[in-house]
C-alpha cells in the first residue's frame, strides 16, 4: 500500500490517510512524463488527473472507462462538473489513457474500506482468479455497473470539489480576502460585496502551485445543479451522421487486414492446413497458423474472409468431440446430486435448518429450472488493429479494459509495458464480452508475422462461436410451506457460481435458507454477460417464489409483498411497478401479467410484463419496471439503460440458445441466434425512484428480471408453467 | 472498373466485381459511417440506399451497383453543417447507446419516411424489422421516426436521394 502515499507527485490523499487516491494534484514542473502527453498546451494546469482546467475556463474531465453505450462519459462528467460548479456548456472530457494513473482507485478503495461487495465482474475479468488487490489496482475496468457509485462517487466527485476548493483558496488568497466570501457558479468566482466576477482560469495556475485538500466537501442533494438532471449525452451527435469511430473504423497508412478461424472445439490446436485454394486467391498475402486459431491476411478483410472460408484445417482432439449438450445438462444434475449424498455442498447462504424444516413443513413444493449457454452478440464484430515492430506495440480496438490489454500484450511479446500503446475506442456494445484481453492478443500474435498494421476482424459466426459465454446451469429448489402457503424454508441449489457472490441470495424474509450449489465442470469457456449470474439467479428465484404465491393461492405481487414488508426499498420498488401497470386492473382472458423483483448491483428493480397469448403466438406486449438506485444521476441516461437491460435479457428470455453438438457451438449468426426486433419489442415504461440509500448502478439491474416477470405473466395468461430458458422453445411454450 | 455515384460524387474503382458493396464503402472510398454486422443481411447495419432503395451492402455485390446512386450515412443532410430530420429526431429522443447499429437504422428510416411519410406503428414495424438494435433503443426509434415525421408534415417530401448533397 505504501507505494501509493507518494509517487513523482503529489497523491492528493483524498481519501482517508491518502493511501489510495482517487485524484492526483499535480503542480507546475511536478508533471508525470506520462501525462505530460495528456496536456494539450502549455496553456493548461492539470489541477488533478481527473479534471483539466484550460486557459478558456474549459474544464476536461478525464474519464477512466470505456463508452460502450453506457454514456459515461457524460455521467462522469456530469458529476465532475456539479461539485466543480462548472458551466456545462464549456464542460468536454477525454477518454482516460491506459496507464496505472488512470486505474480504477475508487472502485478498489471501495473494496478496501469494505464498503461494498466487490461488483461481480470484476472477478469475472480476472477467469476467476483471486482477485488479490495487486491485480485489483492495475484495473481501469468498465464493468459491474461501477462507473457511477465508485468512480463517480468517489473520484469524479471529490475530483470537482477539490478543483473547486483549490480555486477558491486561490482567489481568495489572490484577494487577499476570506474564501468564505466567495462564491461559485458556472465556472466563475463572485465576491458579490465588490461585484467581482472572475473565471475560474484565471486562477488555474496559483491553484496548481496548492496541496488539494484532503477532504473536499460534497454537495448535499438540494444543491445539485447537474446531478439529477436529464443532460443530453456527448456522444450521440457522432452516432447520427457516421463519425463516431469505433474500434472497426481505424484506418491506418499500408493497413493488411486478416481474417481468423478459431478452433471449433474449445482447446483444440490446428495440426495441418491445406490453403491450397486460399494461396492462390486474390488479395491473400499471408496465411499463419497460430494454433488454436488459423489467420488469412489480405488486402481486404472481404479478401482475407473469402480466403479463411476455403481453408481445410484438421485440429487436434480434445476428447470432448461427442460432448453434446444434453450431456451437459445430465452432468450438472449428477454432479449436484452428488454434492448433496456426499455432504460436499457450497454453502452460499445457511439460516436456521432449511431441511430440517423442510421435512416438517406442512406442505413442499420443488422445481428444477434450466437455463442455457448464451453469447453476447455485440452489434460490433470483435475486432482488434495491432502493429507490431522494433519491440514495440501499437494496438486500437475498444475494450473495457485497455489497462489489461496493455499489460498482457506486453507479457505475450515479452516487452516493456511502457513500449505497448492501446487506442481505445468507443465500443459497439460490451455486455462484459469485451472485457475479455484474448482478441487483443490474437491480433498482436497476427501483427508479429506481418510487416504492417493488421486489422483483425472476426466475422459474424466466429463471433457466436468463439465468446465467452454465460453458462448453461440447473437449479433445484425445495420449499416448505406453512398451513397458509407461506415459505418457512429454502433448499436453493445450482452449479456455477461466478459472481457477483451475492446473485444467489434472496429478497425474501424466510427463516430456514440453504443456499448452496455444486462442483461441476463447465466444458465451455466462461465470460461475464450482462448482469453476470443474476441471469439466472433472477430466472430461478422468481419463477419459483411466483410458483410458491400460485400454490398458496395469492396474488403473486401481494405474496412477494408481504415476504419484504420491513424491507421499504422493495415494498416501494413493487407498489411502484403495480401502480404503474395497474396491476389489479383484471386483463380480458388471453392476456397475463407476471412481475419480478430483483436486487443487483444495489439496484432493486420490479418489472412486470404483460403477455398476450390470443393470436396463439404469444407476444410481450408491455414492461413496467420501478428501478431504485438511491439516487438518479442521469434520469434519461439511467431510463435509456433500464430500457436496454430490459430489451437484452428478453431477446435471452426468448431466443437465446446457445447449443453445444459435438464439442462445439452450433449456432453461428442472427439467423439461428435470434435477436428482438422492432416488431417484437413491447412498450416499456420506467418509474425511478430515489430512495437515497448508497447508489447502485445503471448498466445491469435491468437484464434479470424480466425473463422470470414475462415466464410468470405467460403461466398468469395460460396456465402453463415454464421452467426452461428459452422460452420460446421451453416446453411447447413460445411458438 | 466499376462506376459508382457515391454521395453526388463519381467514382471509378478497379474492384473485384464479386466483392460486397460494404467493403468498397469502407475500405475503399473510407466511409467508415456504414457497418459490418454479419455478413448475411441478416442485422441491417450495412444498409445503404442504391438508388434510393434500401439495400443491405454486406451482401450486396458491387458490380451489381456499376453505375448506380449511392447514398451512405454521411450524405444524407440537406446540407454541409445540417442535420436530416431524422438525425435531428435521433438526438431529441438521445436514441443511440452503443451506436453501432444506427447508421444502418436511420438509412432504413430515411426511406421508410421518403416512401411513407405518415407511418403507423405497423409500417415502422415493417421498415425496420430488419435492423438489430442489441442496446434495445427500438421504442427510442420508434418515437423518433414518429417526431421526424411530424416535423417534416406529411406533405414536404425528405431530401431526395443522392441529389444536391454533393
Amino acid at each position: 500500500m505504501g507505494k501509493w502515499t507518494r509517487r513523482g507527485f503529489i497523491a492528493a490523499g483524498i481519501t482517508t490517510g491518502g493511501v489510495l487516491a482517487v485524484g492526483v494534484g499535480m503542480r507546475e514542473g511536478h508533471r508525470a512524463p506520462k501525462l505530460a502527453s495528456m496536456m494539450a498546451d502549455g496553456d493548461e494546469t492539470l489541477v488533478n488527473v481527473w479534471v483539466k482546467l484550460d486557459q478558456n475556463n474549459v474544464v476536461t474531465a478525464i474519464v477512466p472507462h470505456s463508452e460502450m453505450g453506457q454514456g459515461v462519459f457524460t455521467s462522469m462528467a456530469q458529476m465532475l462538473a456539479d461539485e466543480m460548479d462548472a458551466d456545462w456548456d464549456k464542460v468536454t472530457f477525454e477518454q482516460a489513457p491506459a496507464h496505472e494513473e488512470y486505474a480504477n482507485h475508487a472502485l478498489v478503495r471501495d473494496y478496501v474500506l469494505g464498503g461494498a461487495n466487490i461488483p461481480g465482474f470484476v472477478q469475472g475479468s480476472l477467469n476467476g482468479a483471486f482477485l488479490s488487490l495487486s491485480k485489483a489496482m492495475s484495473m481501469q475496468i468498465t464493468g459491474g455497473s461501477t462507473a457511477v457509485r465508485f468512480t463517480g462517487q468517489g473520484g469524479m466527485r471529490i475530483a470537482g470539489a477539490a478543483a473547486r476548493e483549490m480555486l477558491v483558496k486561490a482567489a481568495a488568497k489572490e484577494w487577499g480576502i476570506s474564501a468564505s466570501e466567495l462564491r461559485t457558479e458556472k465556472s466563475y468566482i463572485h465576491h458579490d460585496a465588490t461585484s467581482k466576477s472572475v473565471p475560474y482560469s484565471e486562477f488555474s495556475v496559483i491553484a496548481g502551485g496548492m496541496s488539494p485538500p484532503t477532504q473536499p466537501t460534497l454537495k448535499t442533494i438540494e444543491k445539485y445543479t447537474l446531478m439529477g438532471t436529464s443532460v443530453p449525452r456527448f456522444d450521440i451527435p457522432s452516432k447520427v451522421d457516421g463519425t463516431a469511430e469505433f474500434g472497426i473504423d481505424v484506418d491506418l497508412p499500408d493497413m493488411k487486414y486478416a481474417a481468423v478461424i478459431g478452433a471449433p472445439i474449445f482447446g483444440a490446436t490446428a495440426v495441418s492446413i491445406d490453403d491450397s485454394t486460399a494461396k492462390t486467391m486474390r488479395g491473400v498475402t499471408q496465411i499463419i497458423n497460430e494454433k488454436e486459431f488459423v489467420a488469412v491476411v489480405g488486402q481486404s478483410y472481404w479478401h482475407a474472409q473469402q480466403a479463411a472460408n476455403t481453408l481445410i484445417i484438421e485440429w487436434s482432439t480434445t476428447g470432448r468431440e461427442a460432448l453434446n449438450q444434453t450431456a451437459i445438462f445430465d452432468q450438472f444434475r449428477t454432479d449436484m446430486s452428488k454434492a448433496v449424498t456426499d455432504g460436499k455442498e457450497k454453502t452460499d447462504v445457511k439460516a436456521g435448518n432449511a431441511r430440517k424444516a423442510t421435512t416438517t413443513a406442512a406442505k413442499t413444493f420443488e422445481a428444477e429450472y434450466t437455463v442455457p449457454y448464451l453469447a453476447h452478440a455485440t452489434m460490433e464484430p470483435i475486432n482488434a488493429t495491432a502493429h507490431v515492430k522494433d519491440g514495440s506495440a501499437e494496438l486500437w480496438l475498444g475494450h473495457q479494459n485497455p489497462l489489461a490489454c496493455r499489460d498482457s500484450v506486453a507479457k505475450l511479446l515479452d516487452i516493456k509495458k511502457a513500449n505497448v500503446t492501446i487506442h481505445n475506442r468507443i465500443l459497439g456494445g460490451g455486455f462484459g464480452r469485451r472485457a475479455d484481453v484474448d482478441y487483443a492478443l490474437m491480433a498482436a500474435r497476427i501483427a508479429k508475422h506481418v510487416d504492417a498494421p493488421v486489422k483483425m476482424i472476426w466475422s459474424r459466426e466466429q463471433d457466436t462461436q468463439q465468446d465467452f459465454y454465460r453458462p448453461a446451469t440447473v437449479n433445484k429448489i425445495i420449499a416448505g410451506l406453512d398451513e397458509t402457503g407461506k415459505p418457512i424454508s429454502w433448499d436453493y441449489q445450482y452449479v456455477h457460481k461466478h459472481d457477483p457472490a451475492e446473485a444467489s441470495e434472496i429478497p425474501y424474509d424466510i427463516e430456514n435458507q440453504l443456499i448452496h450449489h455444486a462442483k461441476t465442470e463447465n466444458p465451455i469457456r466462461f465470460g461475464p454477460w450482462r448482469s453476470v449470474d443474476h441471469t439466472q439467479h433472477g430466472f430461478f428465484i422468481e419463477s419459483f417464489i411466483d410458483e410458491l404465491a400460485h400454490e398458496a393461492g395469492a396474488d403473486p405481487l401481494a405474496y412477494r409483498r408481504d415476504l419484504v414488508k420491513g424491507k421499504p426499498r422493495y415494498t416501494a420498488a413493487l407498489d411502484a411497478v403495480a401502480k404503474a401497470a395497474q396491476w389489479g386492473r383484471k386483463r380480458p382472458e388471453g392476456i397475463g401479467l407476471g412481475v419480478a423483483l430483483v436486487d443487483s448491483f444495489g439496484t432493486v428493480v420490479a418489472q412486470v410484463a404483460e403477455v398476450d397469448i390470443t393470436s396463439g403466438t404469444p407476444r410481450v406486449t408491455h414492461v413496467w419496471a420501478a428501478a431504485d438506485p438511491g439516487y438518479v444521476m442521469n434520469p434519461d441516461g439511467f431510463t435509456a439503460q433500464m430500457e436496454s437491460g430490459i430489451i437484452y435479457g428478453l431477446t435471452a428470455a426468448i431466443f437465446g440458445d446457445i447449443v453445444v453438438e459435438n464439442g462445439a457451438i452450433t449456432q453461428s449468426n442472427f439467423h439461428d441466434y435470434e435477436m428482438i426486433r422492432m416488431n417484437d419489442a413491447p412498450t416499456i415504461k420506467v418509474t425511478l425512484i430515489n430512495s437515497g440509500a448508497r447508489l447502485g448502478g445503471g448498466g445491469e439491474p435491468g437484464t434479470p428480471p424480466i425473463a422470470p416477470a414475462v415466464a410468470n405473466a405467460i403461466f398468469a395468461a395460460s396456465g402453463k408453467r415454464l421452467r426452461s430458458l428459452p422460452l420460446r422453445q421451453a416446453d411447447g411454450g413460445l411458438a | 472498373m466499376t462506376t459508382l455515384l457515391i454521395n453526388g460524387t463519381k467514382r471509378e474503382l478497379d474492384v473485384d466485381p464479386d466483392m460486397p458493396l460494404l467493403w468498397v464503402i469502407r475500405e475503399q472510398l473510407k466511409l467508415t459511417g456504414t457497418k459490418f454486422g454479419c455478413g448475411i443481411a441478416q442485422c441491417g447495419a450495412c444498409t445503404v440506399h442504391v438508388d434510393g432503395t434500401p439495400v443491405r451492402s454486406c451482401s450486396y455485390p458491387v458490380s451489381l451497383a456499376d453505375g448506380a446512386e449511392i447514398t451512405t450515412i454521411e450524405a444524407i443532410a440537406p446540407a454541409e453543417g445540417e442535420l436530416h430530420a431524422l438525425q435531428k429526431a435521433w438526438i431529441e429522443h438521445q436514441v443511440p447507446q452503443c451506436g453501432y447499429c444506427q447508421s444502418g437504422q436511420i438509412m432504413s428510416a430515411v426511406a421508410l419516411l421518403r416512401d411513407v411519410p405518415e407511418p403507423t406503428d405497423d409500417d415502422i414495424d415493417t421498415a425496420m424489422r430488419g435492423n438489430i438494435c442489441r442496446c434495445g433503443a427500438y421504442g427510442r426509434i420508434r418515437d423518433a421516426i414518429k417526431s421526424a415525421a411530424k416535423a417534416v408534415g406529411p406533405v414536404k417530401m425528405l431530401t431526395p436521394e443522392g441529389s444536391d448533397n454533393g
